[in-house]
């Protein structure tokens, strides 16, 4: 199912978002506020890009998604219920203790989670690994992995995009999930990441800036990485926390915080009119 | 044992893999800057499709092999001890353990045997922390033959495994058709005086102490504990049984390694005496690795002086 309508994919991640605030109010606990923020470049990678089949998740040839960002779990989960992967009931027992749900992805429990995440700056690496097999094997997967841009505060990431670039790993695209907060405040405050796509761009990625929100700029930018060889390729996605839900949009207090129930009804409310 | 012919784990470890990359092609080996001395580069020479030089990265390293294992590559990746244990503790806990993957930490330089580098270098706490990681196996070599069983065994066994390679050379100890078996110690003499319960390095060195109390009418046996998880209970209760003391050995911390296991065994099973040889909560320092051992008393002397 490749879903090439753009007001459809808006749908899906529409839908994708009703889940994750379901998951955390379920759960009364979890990450909102970075999982709204993603929740569009994860409709189109799972909708549009990437080639995966919910009946067969252990593919050897599938693409890979790694969420670096692990606490964006209800992003991820969500998508791969709407994906088919497994029942949608099952995110309301998201972080409980019979949930195969865990608080950050697990790849051994969850079907379609293709790496474990959550201690943050591991996934590059991950990903890289991932990619030179696909390289050593000649499988021809692509390797998508979602950074935060608090995230990239941690110094492994910078060894992994150095390898990448080294290794000229040309089928790894990562994706900066720039929503300018993260929990202390912004990103300018606690510990500037910025230039950004400078950085990425000395690191030795092509580099794509884009609104993390507009589905014809996500589709052009992952259709542009495939082609460009020879070196990685970063998008560097502006994004806004809490994207979707009004009173969570841009607020710091967001980030790791489940809605009481007022504040959810009014948040599935607007996601539902939307 | 042959006291005459001498080999580093490390050295045994680097012919190994290059023999098993003969006959499986899905192993690959990671180095972070240090093939030269970890013998990864007789593996780069003979398969550099298949060998990874990371840099100066251990954190970065442990996490790609935990990416390659995921796509059903069995990466061996290699550094000192004190960067692959220490360094990347995390990567080996979060990208490697809980998702158990296939991942091959062979860490050489372990222990204060390392010498002339120092305390920085001298990674003394690796068994400690690796032991305490759920599905993890942890592996400390004695000599030769031993290592290049373990080298090839662990590729069989589907799971992230730590394995504890030296610097120093030491003499081969076990016959070319010896039968090892992972999570089974063995038993060297049957004295009832005393076991001296030995990893790594002080295995020999327990045999040659065993040697000397001989001719002094002490008769003891020596247990080479070469997989430190799962441990062999069944062994260490039984010979504390059958022996009047327990003794254990290793180039490691009293706290947390081989000793610590051992008790751990024995207050539960069969409670007993242990004596603990090791680095006595303390770091190591500069020196030839021999002049180091002795003076920590890591030797046959060290040993002999405990029994006494």
């Amino acid at each position: 199912m490749k879903v090439t309508e753009i007001a459809e994919l808006e749908k899906i991640a529409n839908e994708i978002r009703i889940g994750i605030i379901e998951e955390v109010y379920a759960g009364k606990s979890g990450h909102p506020g970075g999982s709204l923020s993603c929740a569009d470049i994860l409709a189109v990678l799972y909708f549009n890009q990437m080639n995966i089949n919910p009946e067969t998740p252990k593919s050897p040839s599938r693409d890979r998604f790694v969420l670096s960002k692990g606490h964006a779990s209800p992003a991820l989960y969500s998508t791969l219920a709407q994906r088919g992967y497994f029942d949608k009931k099952e995110l309301l027992s998201f972080r409980g203790i019979d949930s195969i749900l865990q608080g950050h992805p697990d790849m051994k429990n969850i079907p379609g989670v293709d790496m474990s995440t959550g201690s943050l700056g591991q996934g590059v690496s991950c990903a890289n690994g991932m990619a030179m097999a696909s390289k050593l094997n000649g499988d021809g997967f692509r390797v998508y992995c979602l950074v935060g841009d608090g995230e990239i505060e941690e110094g492994q990431i910078w060894e992994a995009l150095m390898s990448a670039a080294h290794y000229k790993l040309d089928n790894l695209c990562v994706i900066v999930d720039n929503n300018n907060l993260q929990i202390d405040g912004t990103i300018t405050d606690v510990m500037s990441s910025y230039p950004i796509n400078l950085k990425f761009e000395s690191f030795g990625f092509n580099v794509i800036n884009i609104d993390g929100h507009n589905m014809e700029e996500i589709v052009d930018a992952f259709n542009r990485a495939k082609t460009l060889k020879g070196r990685p390729t970063a998008i560097i996605a502006k994004t806004i926390k809490g994207k979707g839900v009004s009173f969570m949009e841009n607020q710091v207090g967001w980030h790791g915080k489940a809605p009481n129930e007022e504040q959810y009804n009014q948040a599935i409310s607007e996601l539902r009119n939307k | 044992m042959n006291i005459d012919k001498k080999i580093a784990t490390r050295q045994s470890y680097g012919e190994k893999l290059v023999e098993l990359g003969k006959i499986n092609k899905d192993i690959v080996v990671l180095d972070a800057d240090l093939a030269t001395a970890t013998k990864t580069e007789l593996f780069k020479k003979e398969f550099p499709n298949r060998f990874f030089d990371i840099g100066i990265a251990e954190q970065n390293m442990i996490s790609t092999a935990a990416g390659m294992a995921t796509c059903g590559k069995i990466p061996y990746a290699s550094t000192f001890a004190m960067f692959a244990a220490g360094r990347a503790y995390d990567q080996i806990r979060n990208s490697v353990c809980y998702p158990k993957l296939n991942v091959k930490i062979c860490a050489t330089h372990a222990g204060v045997s390392v010498g002339e580098d120092g305390a920085t270098h001298q990674m003394l706490e690796d068994l400690g922390m690796m032991r305490a990681l759920p599905n993890m196996t942890v592996m400390s070599v004695s000599d030769d033959v031993e290592t290049k069983w373990a080298v090839e065994e662990i590729s069989k066994l589907n799971g992230p495994v730590y394995l504890r390679l030296c610097r120093l050379a030491s003499p081969v100890i076990y016959e070319e058709n010896q039968k090892f078996e992972i999570g089974k110690g063995i038993q060297i003499g049957d004295g009832t005086d005393a076991t001296v319960i030995a990893t790594g390095l002080m295995v020999s060195e327990a045999i040659k102490a065993k040697e000397e109390l001989e001719q002094k009418g002490i008769y003891i046996r020596v247990v080479d504990i070469h997989t430190i998880k799962p441990i062999d209970k069944e062994l260490i209760v039984k010979c504390a049984k059958e022996t009047k003391r327990i003794i254990t050995i290793e180039d490691h911390s009293i706290i947390g390694g081989l000793g610590t296991a051992v008790c751990e065994v024995l207050s539960e099973e069969y409670p007993s005496k242990v004596t603990r040889l090791g680095m006595l909560d303390t770091f190591g320092k500069s020196g030839k690795a021999e002049k180091l051992l002795e003076y920590y008393g890591l030797d046959k002397n060290g040993i002999i002086k405990a029994l006494m």
